[in-house]
């Protein structure tokens, strides 16, 4: 089985937001949440790098140490989903998140925050592939059918990278090699503790 | 016209020896050049990364890298905060370790104070006559915040202990659904446990001031591990402590736990890591020495509970342990209603 992971090349991230469209899109995410977002650091200066961001599916992930009721799980593909019927909406996930990928819908004030809501890799939850349960609850379910997440398919320059960690790593390692530079796998170090040499 | 073009062609190939001794001469004084001044040659090759935002020099400078963001949810400009690590150790390990000691340890000496010690005992029997120790009112918000506290404190604790310790036993499907309703009541009854804190701070104050007497009662131990009684105005040493403990733990645990129930009202994540520890620790804390209150005030002490109760306690009892309120009591009584009895009789 792959290991699945994202891995953006800032060097050629535009900032043209279409991953960020397009998993709105794909999955009907409601309004308010962004499973992904394109961040610009250093914007305008010089040397200023985007990078697109999405729950990176961490190794030994954090969200799942801290969770009170356990609802996430690991599939074999290395993906981390959780199961919104087990969620109780606590925000613990969301404190120990590093990339501030699970949110909530905003159904009421007290902190009775709806069920937590983050990118599931486009694998959808526990329900059965491809049902319209598992549709409504977590959007579509594309691994199911043999297609690799949206965001990174459609990223006009190539910049996103989905697919197994092992192989989209070596394909930055190639681009490295060969323009001669990179500022590295972004967010590589925290979720999966490695880093690609470059 | 055959002759023309060989006219032409002749003239082209002079012109492109020319040209190619030009060429070469020109290659030549390059090579020259570029042989002369390596470094200028490789400055010209483009790195945009030289001067670029590096991932790991960012996070050592700041913790955390944030930037801009073009959608509106502009607390998502935060790209990365690896603090969360430090939370979820102290979460998973250190809050467990400490809440686990504190609850379990308090448990332990209080059952081994049970067993040795045993009740303490009115050793002047009762006398039949009582004396109002607290009002109506003073006991609705007693109770009322006490109520809030075992709510407030088995939820919490779930949120602590449930997983390894109630989930294996009941089950993802059940564990969730009580967890859920668990967290509704910690929430919603978080509002008056917070105006019973505030009315407990505000009727008790008058005699929770520590003073003299307290130095002495502490000295001798409150009379709790021999059979002393050493004198105690309305409240003792021990029930200040109670007091403070109540007012300064309830006010911390209350204001971290609205910074968590309104996320990002008064800070980002880190603010929010930082509160969930101190509402965490403040928390199993206050449930340790609740639980000394509560062995006190029931199996601890005879006649004790009565006084929250049904809010009067036996004159005796109030000699025994609060022989200056007593005092003062009666001094007030006498003023009040002369000629008449300084306590009422028991009906």
């Amino acid at each position: 089985m792959a290991r699945m992971k994202f891995l953006c090349d800032a060097d050629r991230c535009i900032e043209c937001n279409a991953c960020v469209t397009a998993c709105k899109n794909e999955h009907e995410v409601p309004w308010g949440i962004n499973r992904r977002r394109v961040v610009t650091i250093d914007d305008g200066k010089p040397g200023e790098r985007s990078v697109s961001m999405a729950c990176m599916h961490c190794t030994d992930a954090p969200c799942a140490a801290v969770c009170p009721v356990n609802c996430f799980y690991t599939t074999a593909d290395g993906v981390v989903l959780h199961s919104k019927d087990l969620c109780i909406g606590c925000g613990y996930c969301f404190y120990a998140c590093p990339f501030g990928a699970p949110q909530y819908p905003k159904i009421g004030n007290f902190g009775s925050r709806g069920k937590m809501d983050k990118c599931t890799y486009c694998a959808g939850g526990p329900e059965a592939d491809g049902s319209k349960e598992e549709y409504e609850k977590y959007g579509a379910n594309r691994l199911a059918e043999g297609k690799l997440p949206l965001c990174a398919e459609m990223c006009s320059t190539k910049s996103l990278l989905a697919g197994d960690g092992e192989i989209i790593a070596q394909i930055y390692k190639e681009r490295v090699m060969k323009r001669g530079y990179g500022s590295g796998a972004w967010g590589w170090k925290t979720a999966y503790r490695e880093t690609i040499e470059s | 016209m055959a002759c023309e073009t060989r006219n032409y062609l002749e003239e082209f190939m002079v012109s492109s020896a020319r040209s190619i001794y030009l060429a070469v001469g020109a290659l030549a004084f390059l090579l020259i050049l570029t042989a002369s001044a390596p470094s200028v040659a490789q400055q010209d090759r483009i790195n945009p990364t030289a001067s670029s935002v590096r991932e790991q020099q960012l996070l050592q400078e700041f913790d955390r890298i944030q930037g801009r963001v073009s959608i509106p949810d502009q607390r998502s400009s935060v790209l990365m905060q690896p603090a969360g690590r430090e939370w979820r150790e102290f979460r998973t390990v250190a809050l467990r370790w400490v809440g686990g000691i504190a609850i379990v340890g308090m448990l332990a000496v209080l059952v081994i104070f049970y067993l040795t010690r045993g009740m303490v005992r009115l050793e002047s029997g009762r006398s039949g006559r009582t004396i109002v120790r607290f009002t109506a009112f003073e006991r609705f918000v007693h109770w009322m915040t006490a109520t809030c506290f075992i709510v407030l404190a088995v939820s919490g604790l779930n949120i602590t202990f449930g997983r390894p310790l109630l989930l294996p036993l009941i089950g993802h499907g059940a564990f969730s659904e009580w967890s859920q309703w668990a967290k509704y009541a910690h929430n919603y009854l978080s509002f008056p446990f917070t105006i019973g804190v505030v009315l407990i701070f505000l009727m008790w104050i008058a005699g929770n001031i520590p003073n003299k007497v307290d130095v002495d009662w502490l000295k001798r131990g409150g009379g709790i591990v021999g059979h002393d009684h050493p004198p105690s105005y309305r409240f003792n040493a021990g029930q200040k402590a109670i007091y403070w403990i109540v007012v300064i733990g309830g006010g911390l645990v209350a204001a971290t736990g609205y910074e968590l129930m309104f996320p990002f009202y008064l800070s980002g994540i880190e603010g929010m890591q930082l509160a969930q520890m101190v509402h965490a620790i403040v928390a199993v804390l206050f449930v340790a020495v609740m639980l000394a209150h509560i062995y006190i005030g029931t199996i601890g002490m005879e006649g004790a509970f009565e006084a929250m109760g049904s809010g009067t306690v036996d004159v005796n009892w109030a000699r025994e342990h609060h022989s200056l309120w007593l005092e003062e009591e009666n001094a007030r009584a006498e003023a009040n209603a002369r000629p008449g009895p300084a306590v009422t009789a028991a009906e």
